[in-house]
């Protein structure tokens, strides 16, 4: 299996992102300058974290516009995993290809912290390696994560269990819901807060982000029939 | 200011106008002695920052001499971006502490935010990838709005630069007193990760070279800070604020990603940053150092303002520039590497073989200058320097009794003072994980960031007791060093070197100068003594508010290898059963102390006396044993004493507590700050292993309910405090000031 992981100019978690796949999930991965047009090649796409043209105008306002949005676009289209995280989860919103909006967080500043997250539903490709209700530690890293969207959205978000991830005991930055994070209508993309790719090793604190990538891997091998 | 209103040559002179630039009279004859004429307006500009303190050193260079500054691990130096030390591998670690205090003073977000900014460019203008950044940092007390204005934008300041540039905080200190009232301390620390074979050095070589500008544009930001760096700060400050910069994390970024790629490729011949003086000391000390000469034509300089004058060009301090030297006929390779980024280098001169820095604009010859009078010949003073009568008076004093009736009731109110109290607000604000190799996040006593593809890991700290300094500099500047130290060998690491960042208050008084030297000798001495070479560093002298100066600060920082990440330490306690002991003994020296602080509302005394033979031992046996696998936590004793450290090896450890019994002196056993003392647990079944490696005391064991209990040798209980409660106090203090509005 083939991840790419895009790198706008100024995203900071590609790095990290890219490690997790290589290095904790050993499967094939590149990095994928913003100007690419054609993401055929793969079979998973990683929207890292960062902060994309500097976060200016509004955090992931300018890197929807980049040629290679139109690639994801299309990637989304097929069904295939899209995965936005932080600054990524930022630019799908922007991109229409989430529904809703980033505020800043409530207590108006940057927090980095590891917080507790509930697995609200494991019935997605990104989420079936979790039990339901499992409570796992994954880290934030943001200074607008605090999700919004109207009461008609909030209503199909949750009546077709798109919300994957709350934030369990403390809401660090105010989100509607509890929101951590969402999926699309079809399932196939997933755009959360938490930092699932700083969660992949225990000498870091924590490897509960790992099993979100498995489920993805998994996800795959069940849907290729590998013929050798 | 046009051109065609600048003062002319005659006027400068006549009207002494040099003056308002920070030239002395004295200073203004050498110029004119050195040039066979006189300077004109951007000449006089050009010397005046580059014979500031904050370029030249000229007042603090005699001093530095001392400082040993060779290891058999050193790579590079002082006189660099930043020094390099060896650490295996084929890898060496490059690091680099600078301050921006005046700046700082007066716009804390931009002013802390662009210190952020230029310190990393030091280190990737060595041609090393920055893995992490520190700061230190110091504020009056967190009492008055305006403290706390600064308190809040300086922190919001590195988090706004440090975590869109994608490098993790992972470390620093806060300290609050009221000497930094009006002149707070930012200091910033970067450090990096290079390959032997890919280090750059800031040098113009090769006739006919190419100069080649990039980054951001060039405007009227920042013109003259080197110069506002280096005189005191007074109430006409304020109008300074357009000599503060603004900071562009995002384009330090890309240029960040650019320059990485172009140290890699055999076109460049050198690259510095644009720092303090720009455009002005990145030319002049590149060719200086080359041993050549540096022609650029100004018109050819991006500007982001209209109008521009060669005297404003050359010293504006715009952020996020570099200065780059590119073999002739490069440069094609250079411009579209740049482009990748969205960034555009430009050629605006080259190097010559004459020695000198020419400019040229709209066709005509507006500077030229010897470009080693600006750089390596610039003026050196030996300032007097006088013990001042404070010293004497403390010197002289009978040891200071503190009186201390409720034992656990003084513990709390030392956890909950700011210097003492959890730094969790703010280091909450920073992305301390990203790139993803931070094992020890901040909070314990150095910072632990793994180097990936290796089994190693780098330890790393910023420490400076400036109390101890102010009562007796000489012992207090050997503290700072050794304390640094401690907190390195704690987390597991061998000290490797350190940089220094020394703030001072004005060198023009004699006691002030006094005290730098002293300080300087007792960090020389610690240096020795624990084998950690000065590789580089910054002078911050003029840290002064209408004639107040603060505390004598050296800020150290250190960072140590960790050979294999299996020896990472922490401070927290492991498990329920380990053995607790305690290393070195607590004699009652309380001057400089927390509790002489809380206790007297000020500081007095002779500060607590170091043995560096004994702390060098002390040190060795510490990590021998923690490399030896005995050791289940470390963690020094520092401000506050032994209660609080203990109190703080269970910040951090869920569910446990600690019962230890002290003899002597209670007071002293509790709360003296006696140096060169650390507290480890160590599981039972290593208790003969570690005894044999190490002189300690065991004092008790760690427990698992949640409570710190501290008897005497007879079963009284001295201190029976719950874990959740001292959390709480020593968690809650900052928020709770910040809150508070009175």
């Amino acid at each position: 299996m083939k991840f790419a992981v895009i790198v706008f100019p100024g995203s900071n978690c590609d790095v990290d992102m890219y490690h997790a796949i290589a290095d904790e999930l050993q499967e094939e991965v590149e990095y994928v300058w913003h100007d690419e047009e054609n993401l055929d090649r793969f079979d998973a796409i990683l929207l890292p974290g960062g902060f994309s043209y500097g976060d200016y105008l509004r955090s992931g306002a300018i890197a929807r516009f980049s040629n290679v949005m139109k690639a994801v676009q299309k990637a989304a289209d097929e069904g295939k995993p899209i995965l936005g995280v932080c600054n990524g989860f930022q630019i799908l919103l922007e991109a229409g290809l989430l529904p809703g909006a980033m505020r800043r967080n409530n207590s108006l500043k940057f927090i980095c912290r590891p917080v507790s997250l509930k697995v609200e539903n494991n019935e997605t490709m990104f989420t079936s390696s979790y039990e339901q209700g499992e409570i796992i530690t994954i880290p934030i890293a943001h200074g607008e994560g605090n999700y919004y969207c109207d009461e008609p959205t909030l209503k199909r978000l949750i009546e077709n269990r798109q919300i994957v991830f709350r934030y369990y005991g403390e809401n660090p930055n105010g989100s509607l819901s509890d929101i951590a994070g969402i999926v699309n209508e079809k399932g196939n993309v997933l755009g959360m807060m938490p930092h699932p790719e700083r969660a992949v090793d225990v000498l870091l604190g924590s490897a509960d982000g790992l099993k979100l990538f498995q489920s993805i891997v998994k996800y795959w091998r069940e849907t290729h029939v590998i013929t050798a | 200011m046009s051109l065609l209103l600048e003062p002319s040559p005659t006027v400068i002179k006549d009207e002494k106008l040099y003056r308002e630039m920070g030239l002395t009279d004295e200073e203004f004859a050498m110029i004119e002695k050195i040039l066979g004429r006189l300077p004109n307006y951007t000449e006089t500009g050009i010397f005046s920052v580059m014979w500031s303190e904050h370029c030249s050193y000229k007042n603090s260079k005699p001093v530095l001499k001392k400082f040993p500054t060779e290891g058999k691990h050193v790579l590079q130096g002082p006189g660099e971006g930043a020094g390099i030390v060896d650490i295996g591998d084929g890898l060496a670690v490059a690091f680099k502490i600078e301050s921006h205090n005046h700046p700082s003073a007066i716009e804390p977000y931009q002013g802390a935010a662009t210190g952020v900014g230029g310190i990393i460019r030091d280190v990737f203008s060595m041609g090393a990838r920055p893995i992490a950044l520190l700061n230190s940092l110091r504020f009056g007390e967190l009492m008055s709005p305006r403290v706390k204005y600064l308190f809040e934008n300086v922190v919001a300041g590195i988090a706004g630069y440090g975590n869109c540039v994608g490098i993790p905080t992972v470390g620093g200190e806060v300290q609050f007193d009221p000497a930094y009232e009006g002149n707070p301390l930012v200091n910033a620390m970067c450090v990096g990760i290079i390959r032997h074979e890919d280090i750059q050095r800031g040098v113009a070589t090769g006739v006919g070279n190419t100069v080649m500008y990039v980054g951001a544009k060039t405007g009227r930001d920042g013109i003259h800070g080197a110069t506002f760096a280096s005189e005191e700060l007074t109430e006409q400050s304020e109008a300074k604020r357009p000599a503060v910069q603004v900071g562009d994390p995002f384009m330090e970024k890309l240029l960040l990603e650019a320059c990485l790629e172009v140290v890699k490729s055999d076109a460049l011949v050198g690259i510095q940053d644009m720092g303090a003086a720009g455009l002005t000391s990145s030319s002049a000390e590149m060719a200086s150092k080359g041993g050549f000469g540096i022609e650029m034509n100004l018109d050819l300089v991006p500007q982001r303002e209209a109008g521009m004058t060669p005297y404003e060009m050359m010293l504006s301090e715009s952020q996020e520039r570099m200065l780059l030297v590119v073999k002739q006929g490069c440069e094609q390779e250079i411009y579209d590497l740049f482009a990748k980024y969205g960034l555009e280098a430009k050629a605006i001169g080259k190097v010559t073989d004459d020695k000198m820095l020419r400019l040229y604009f709209r066709g005509e010859v507006v500077a030229e200058i010897p470009v080693d009078a600006l750089a390596k010949d610039a003026p050196v003073y030996h300032k007097p320097a006088k013990e001042p009568a404070y010293y004497r008076e403390f010197q002289a004093m009978e040891p200071y009794v503190p009186v201390v009736t409720d034992y656990a009731k003084t513990l709390l109110a030392l956890l909950a003072q700011p210097t003492i109290a959890s730094k969790e607000w703010v280091y909450d604000q920073y992305d301390y994980m990203v790139r993803t190799n931070t094992v020890v996040a901040p909070g314990s006593d150095a910072a632990v960031v793994r180097i990936r593809g290796t089994n190693k890991a780098l330890a790393m700290t910023t420490d400076c007791n400036s109390r101890y300094l102010y009562l007796d500099p000489e012992t207090g500047g050997k503290i700072a060093v050794a304390e640094a130290a401690r907190n390195v060998v704690c987390s597991g690491a061998k000290p490797l070197a350190l940089t220094d960042c020394l703030n001072f208050g004005s060198p023009e008084k004699p006691e002030i100068f006094w005290q730098l030297e002293k300080a300087v000798d007792g960090m020389s001495a610690a240096c020795r003594a624990l084998e950690t070479p000065v590789i580089g560093g910054n002078v911050s002298l003029y840290n002064e508010t209408n004639g107040e100066a603060i505390y004598p600060t050296p800020v150290v920082g250190m960072v140590g290898l960790i050979e294999d990440i299996r020896h990472i330490t922490t401070q927290s306690f492991k498990r329920a059963g380990d053995l607790i002991y305690v290393i070195g003994e607590a004699q009652p020296e309380f001057g400089g102390s927390e509790l002489q602080k809380w206790l007297e509302g000020r500081i007095f005394g002779p500060a607590p006396a170091i043995d560096l033979t004994v702390e060098a031992k002390r040190q060795k046996q510490l990590l021998t044993a923690i490399q030896a696998g005995v050791i289940a936590s470390a963690h020094d004793i520092a401000e506050g004493g032994f209660a609080v450290a203990l109190a703080e090896c269970l910040m951090g450890a869920d569910g446990l507590g600690a019962k230890v019994t002290i003899a002597g002196d209670v007071t002293s056993e509790l709360f003296s700050e006696t140096q060169s003392r650390f507290i480890v647990s160590v599981k039972k079944e290593h208790r003969e292993t570690f005894e044999q490696l190490v002189e300690a005391k065991q004092i008790g064991e760690v427990t698992d309910d949640n409570t710190l209990l501290i008897e005497s040798v007879n079963g009284e209980a001295v201190i029976k405090l719950s874990v959740a409660e001292m959390r709480s106090v020593w968690k809650g203090a900052i928020p709770c000031l910040l809150k508070s509005k009175d």
